[in-house]
């Protein structure tokens, strides 16, 4: 097994190798991803039983935490291959960071609204500025800044330097986000799902969170995927099998 | 089903509109993602395409 990934992730580092076996797994992901969110939605806004203190508005749990954990979770990949970037110069991690950052942002950014939203009938206001909250902004402007960098250094190699160091240095964020609930006093609930203990709702309430958590993170790498084909090919346009491919889907 | 009826879906208690606000926002901004992602794909395909055009031989007259 061990091997078997150790292989697949050389593989992958090879931008035209990563271009055909994305564009066989595109499809399934996709179609899988889409079908989950779905069953997820409904199951979430339909089946799922009103909760006894929040009513109907803690449905939008459904989305918020999947958000959130995307939201993290993105940028921690960003720092991932901006290290394996750094360190041993794979193309293919620095297109990696350079394609999760937009997608990272608008998962911050849904992370953001919708719990100003769920905010707004749970707490009485849409926005406070705790720990919580205001490490989860710091952490939107840290995603805007790669991109920023991304589009503003034509050089290649510079870019790929800024973004990475941005990516590795931003990271410290992370523990802030995840610990802040513990901490500093806040008006934020703890996790819902830890590794050690049972979720403190009835099944009823945490599967179709499981459905939309495992949907969204999959539709992610859907999205991630799909911008760093285009990346690669845009990379490599003066490749042979580029032009052949291009010339193929015409 | 949780409701009754399809009106007290839409309703949701007096919680409606947030819910259905968040979820109108979210989706709004993950189409918008995939449609400038596409685009993007397009922008490049056009622009390799054109670069094929212009590095071709010249056709021969005759």
């Amino acid at each position: 097994m061990w091997q078997w990934l150790k292989q697949f992730y050389h593989r992958m580092g090879s931008p035209k190798t990563f271009y055909y076996l994305s564009g066989k797994m595109l499809p399934v992901c996709t179609g899988l991803s889409l079908l989950g969110l779905l069953v997820g939605m409904v199951w979430g806004l339909a089946f799922a039983p009103a909760d006894y203190q929040q009513g109907n508005s803690f449905r939008i749990i459904y989305i918020h935490v999947p958000a959130a954990g995307l939201a993290m979770l993105i940028y921690a990949s960003m720092a991932v291959s901006g290290v394996v970037w750094l360190v041993w110069k794979m193309k293919m991690a620095d297109i990696v960071t350079q394609c999760c950052a937009p997608v990272g942002a608008v998962f911050t950014a849904i992370a953001l609204l919708t719990g100003g939203i769920w905010g707004k009938p749970t707490w009485g206001t849409y926005w406070v500025w705790d720990a919580r909250l205001t490490s989860m902004l710091i952490l939107l402007f840290l995603y805007i800044g790669v991109i920023a960098l991304g589009q503003s250094i034509p050089n290649l190699v510079a870019r790929g330097k800024a973004m990475a160091l941005l990516s590795i240095v931003g990271a410290v964020n992370l523990p802030i986000i995840k610990y802040s609930v513990e901490w500093w006093n806040t008006l934020h609930q703890p996790a819902t799902f830890t590794m050690t203990e049972k979720p403190a709702m009835p099944s009823e309430m945490w599967l179709p969170l499981l459905v939309m958590m495992l949907s969204c993170y999959l539709f992610a790498a859907v999205l991630v995927m799909t911008s760093a084909r285009s990346e690669v090919l845009f990379r490599e346009r003066n490749k042979q099998w580029v032009q052949e491919e291009v010339s193929n889907v015409l | 089903m949780y409701f009754e009826s399809f009106a007290e879906f839409i309703q949701m208690g007096k919680h409606g509109h947030y819910v259905w606000s968040a979820y109108g926002i979210s989706i709004g901004l993950v189409i918008g993602l995939v449609l400038q992602l596409r685009a993007r794909r397009r922008q490049v395909l056009t622009m390799i395409r054109q670069q094929i055009r212009r590095d071709a031989p010249p056709p021969t007259d005759g």
